[in-house]
């Protein structure tokens, strides 16, 4: 069993959430319970890495859609990046694409947070 | 011609819980690939099982592992066809409207998007509800002949 893991790796005032193995109903609370930590020390400038993500369900995807406002009122975002064209698809299949900013890797998304701070 | 049309059934029952979704997508995308899917195929099969199976475990059964889900597997070379079976409390999501993204993060809400997914991924999404009795989802899947 692959399971699921969640490894947080801060870069400044940005935090990298990094997933690993396989995101459904089962696991997705994991996900959300890091995404709360990150809310609760006032950290709402998120990249979500997905390189190592093998498989998303609705479940997943419901958690990103639980937090954005919330985190967007703070100032915040959630970006994501390295997604594997399987799991982009299933972003891509519910719209996703236009709610939210998807990048290669977290290199580009880090520099986009960057760059809105220092505009 | 024969070959073509043998039909092939494979049950299981299991606990209703989201700690065995993992082994049931691993399950029945084995037999999608069995059955002359591709992998894409299979993998959007395994998908929207998931999903039927979640809908399940949440709404009818409200997570009481003790309740059982049936699944049964049946295919040819030309279809796929998968049914989920369940005695809780029914609920039509035939009925819920395709979801409306701004109003969900708007809401905050994390729900129905599943019922979206399995529409897209599968060819036939059909319902039946008995609550309490027996309430069915089927999902079908026809197989593209490839070229060999």
């Amino acid at each position: 069993m692959s399971g699921f893991e969640v490894r947080r790796h801060d870069n400044g005032d940005v935090s990298i959430l990094h997933l690993h193995g396989f995101l459904d109903a089962h696991t997705a609370p994991r996900f959300e319970e890091a995404l709360q930590n990150l809310l609760r020390e006032e950290r709402v400038k998120i990249i979500v890495s997905m390189s190592e993500l093998d498989y998303i369900s609705s479940a997943g995807l419901g958690v990103f859609m639980g937090f954005i406002e919330e985190i967007r009122e703070k100032k915040g975002d959630i970006k994501l990046s390295n997604m594997s064209e399987k799991v982009f698809k299933v972003f891509d299949l519910l719209g996703f694409p236009c709610l939210y900013e998807i990048y290669d890797d977290e290199t580009a998304a880090l520099e986009k947070f960057n760059a809105s701070s220092a505009s | 011609m024969n070959s073509k049309r043998k039909k092939n059934t494979f049950r299981i029952r299991f606990p209703s819980s989201t700690e065995n979704l993992e082994t049931i997508r691993d399950i029945v995308k084995k037999l999608a690939l069995k059955a002359g899917c591709s992998g894409d195929e299979a993998d959007n099969i395994a998908l929207a099982v998931d999903e039927a199976c979640t809908n399940v475990i949440k709404h009818a059964h409200k997570f009481n592992a003790r309740r059982m889900i049936d699944l049964a597997v049946i295919y040819t070379s030309e279809k796929f066809e998968v049914i989920i079976t369940d005695k809780g409390k029914g609920f039509d999501p035939s009925k819920m409207p395709k979801p409306d993204l701004d109003k969900y993060v708007h809401e905050a809400r994390k729900g129905g998007l599943g019922i979206h997914l399995m529409k897209t991924l599968m060819d036939e999404v059909s319902y039946t509800f008995n609550p309490g009795v027996k309430n069915q989802v089927s999902l079908i899947k026809y197989i593209t002949v490839r070229d060999t």
